[in-house]
């Protein structure tokens, strides 16, 4: 085992002319998310376990210590809604009895366990166990859909300071370490479930190697964040960034994630040198908040490359990366103090991302030199999406960004309404060159 | 003299203005949008001319932009501009002093905050739903049998308003024959509907912020009934032109005559109209 990076190839373009390396990051992740789903679809053949997660806390480093396979209910519906067969899915979830106040995400995910996890990218293997934190008040009820359907252990993390923005307490603070110490506890029930599960006992040395990795790609993953500010930005943070925040999720704790990170950051670095943008010539700098359009995801960014307007940062990227866009490193001589310090940290800042967005937001508009913030409030997301109103109207507040305000849904097509979003996108950037014409006098 | 022309095509209403090199409105009309947009704009367009007395031979709309959600459909037009920076920019020239405009259209209600220059500073519009907008009056209208020019009037004699628990147009008819069969007046649930459409509005306009003064634009502001019962609930008079109606397509205009100023011709303009 090593806790060195010494086994990762420092990029593998090294040698080669490095403008080969352009376009790799998007190539790669997608192949490898079609190699993980076919990974999972043979893993109950050679009767391997596999643990149905979440992006917040989704506690990979101890389940890949166990071989556990990381399933995520998030991304297999996000996959559904990308690739239009979401309603189906979602259809067949309201059928069963779920309103269509539901969120999308819980009932494809019913609707892909009535088919037997029959899925486009793969067949879903049943759960042996779910495990879950209260980042997201829907984790715990869609949970027990999985313990009534299969009859399998759920284990819930309690992470407390989920809901405290700006009143959180840091490690030396007795209230901290008494966090910490209740989650430590409870990461402790999670092991000895595993053991249950698996019949393996754990394995400290593997567990930290599995650290290790995630070591490598939260540090990668927190300089890819950096490197967008580089004018033009080398990627697109919600279209490419989807793609790294899948890669990001699916290959947590893994060798090829931090391989992946580590050559993406490569490839990022040589594009920012070069001055190398994405596809289309950057006018406007954008930063976006919630959650993409997924039913229709290449059109939604269409409607603002269009007009020049490049996502150089999105709070999907910070929220849904499992604590990577912290860089949070663990510490290898501590593994399981360090690991519900992780958890605990890394999970209350996910947190302030979603609910309180508006301090990071004013804190990298200078930064990133961004010109608007798009919030995309969502119908199946209440958790995500109440609070941004508040949140948009203290930016503009603080800042005087503009900002554009869209309802729709990341799953159901049916509150998805093109024609409206496309009028106040472009109203929104009419606005924009306006207001660029106005500074520049 | 140059001329310049906004066409903006509404789901229920086109409206087309033509505007001198003074700014001043020269020629106006309106048609149904219908289920061809080309053709509404078209007609629209020919028509304003019309109105305007301009003569093809001597003088030319040398500058054409259309607006809303037909806007793509004006096919005679050389530029787009959505209907949220038309109106803002129509209702800051019809009342420099306008900080914040409500529109209410057949579809959409649309609160926006302007600065002096009309350059919009934010702006927020009905979700997908026509709760709010003129679609329930229209609605309200049908089921009560009153036609919509008096719809306002109607209202005005209520001293008993009945709230109104749904706002949904889909089920306007159910609700407002429900409680007429419950004895209520028409009067008396025609200024309930109103209320809740205003109550809408307000809850859009808070979101960007009231400002003084605030212009309310678009084909309901030609309801008597609104425009008091918005004042009403402002607690001040709004700004209101007999040129509401064609603040969207005015604010087309207006942009259009930027371009002209700025030494643009379009490419297509009157002559390709027919």
């Amino acid at each position: 085992m090593s806790t060195t990076t010494s086994n990762l190839s420092q990029g593998a373009a090294a040698t080669k002319d490095k403008s080969s390396i352009i376009g790799r990051g998007n190539k790669e992740g997608n192949q490898l998310f079609r190699d993980w789903y076919q990974e999972l679809t043979t893993a109950p053949q050679r009767g391997e376990h596999s643990a149905y997660v979440f992006v917040m806390g989704s506690m990979a480093e101890v389940l890949q210590s166990f071989g556990i396979h990381t399933i995520f209910p998030e991304v297999n519906g996000l996959q559904t809604a990308v690739r239009h067969v979401a309603d189906d899915y979602i259809a067949q979830g309201e059928d069963y009895g779920f309103s269509t106040d539901v969120c999308g995400y819980v009932k494809a995910d019913v609707g892909l366990q009535l088919r037997g996890g029959d899925h486009p990218m793969g067949k879903i293997p049943k759960p042996s166990l779910a495990v879950y934190t209260n980042a997201c008040n829907t984790y715990v009820k869609w949970a027990e859909i999985w313990e009534r359907m299969y009859n399998m252990p759920s284990v819930t993390i309690d992470v407390p300071g989920s809901r405290a923005a700006g009143r959180h307490t840091w490690s030396g603070h007795v209230d901290f370490e008494n966090d910490l110490k209740y989650v430590r506890g409870q990461i402790n029930e999670l092991i000895t479930v595993c053991e249950q599960v698996t019949g393996k006992k754990f394995d400290i040395d593997r567990l930290r190697e599995t650290m290790h990795y995630s070591n490598v790609m939260l540090e990668r993953y927190e300089r890819l964040l950096e490197l967008n500010k580089a004018i033009p930005a080398p990627y697109n943070a919600v279209t490419d960034g989807t793609v790294y925040l899948g890669v990001a999720n699916g290959f947590r704790g893994r060798a090829e994630g931090a391989q992946y990170f580590t050559d993406l950051v490569e490839e990022m670095e040589y594009k920012v040198a070069n001055k190398i943008g994405t596809t289309f010539e950057e006018k406007y700098r954008l930063v976006f908040v919630g959650v993409p359009c997924y039913p229709i995801f290449r059109r939604f960014n269409e409607m603002f490359t269009e007009w020049g307007g490049a996502f150089v940062g999105s709070s999907y990227m910070w929220f849904a990366s499992g604590g990577a866009n912290t860089g949070f490193q663990y510490d290898l001589d501590n593994p399981m103090d360090s690991l519900a310090e992780g958890l605990l940290v890394t999970t209350r800042d996910a947190m302030d991302t979603m609910f309180f967005s508006n301090r990071q937001i004013v804190d990298n508009i200078e930064p990133y030199k961004i010109d608007g913030v798009v919030y995309h409030p969502i119908k199946s997301c209440r958790t995500v999406s109440t609070g941004l109103a508040d949140n948009r109207r203290a930016v503009i507040d603080e800042s005087g960004a503009a900002t554009l305000f869209i309802e729709s849904d990341h799953m159901d097509k049916r509150v998805v309404s093109e024609a409206q979003m496309k009028n106040r996108i472009d109203a929104f950037f009419e606005g924009l060159a306006t207001r660029k014409v106005r500074e520049s006098r | 003299m140059a001329y310049a022309g906004g066409v903006d095509v509404g789901s229920t209403q086109t409206k087309a203005v033509i505007i001198n090199e003074k700014l001043e409105i020269v020629g106006r009309s309106l048609t149904d949008t219908g289920s061809n947009v080309t053709v509404a704009a078209e007609n629209a367009f020919n028509e304003a001319i019309k109105n305007a007395d301009i003569h093809e031979e001597e003088e030319g709309v040398e500058f054409i932009v259309g607006t809303g959600y037909g806007r793509y459909k004006v096919t005679f037009g050389d530029a787009q501009t959505t209907e949220i920076s038309c109106h803002g920019r129509g209702a800051v020239h019809m009342f420099p002093g306008t900080r914040t405009v409500v529109d209410m259209g057949g579809q959409d209600t649309k609160a926006i905050r302007v600065a002096e220059t009309g350059e919009i500073l934010d702006f927020v519009m009905n979700d997908k739903c026509a709760a709010g907008t003129g679609r329930f009056l229209g609605a309200a209208a049908s089921a009560l049998g009153v036609p919509l020019g008096e719809l306002g009037g109607v209202a005005l004699k209520s001293s008993r308003p009945v709230k109104i628990s749904t706002t949904c147009t889909v089920f306007a008819d159910g609700e407002i024959l429900s409680l007429i069969g419950k004895g209520k007046k028409v009067e008396d649930v025609l200024l309930g509907v109103h209320q809740s459409v205003v109550s809408r509005a307000l809850s859009l306009m808070r979101r960007v912020g009231i400002e003084k003064e605030v212009t309310f634009t678009g084909g309901v502001a030609n309801n008597i009934g609104m425009v008091t019962v918005l004042n009403q609930e402002l607690g001040f008079d709004c700004n209101v032109s007999s040129d509401s109606h064609y603040m969207g397509a005015l604010g087309a205009a207006l942009f259009a005559m930027d371009r002209i100023m700025a030494g643009r011709k379009g490419q297509h303009g009157m002559a390709e109209v027919k």
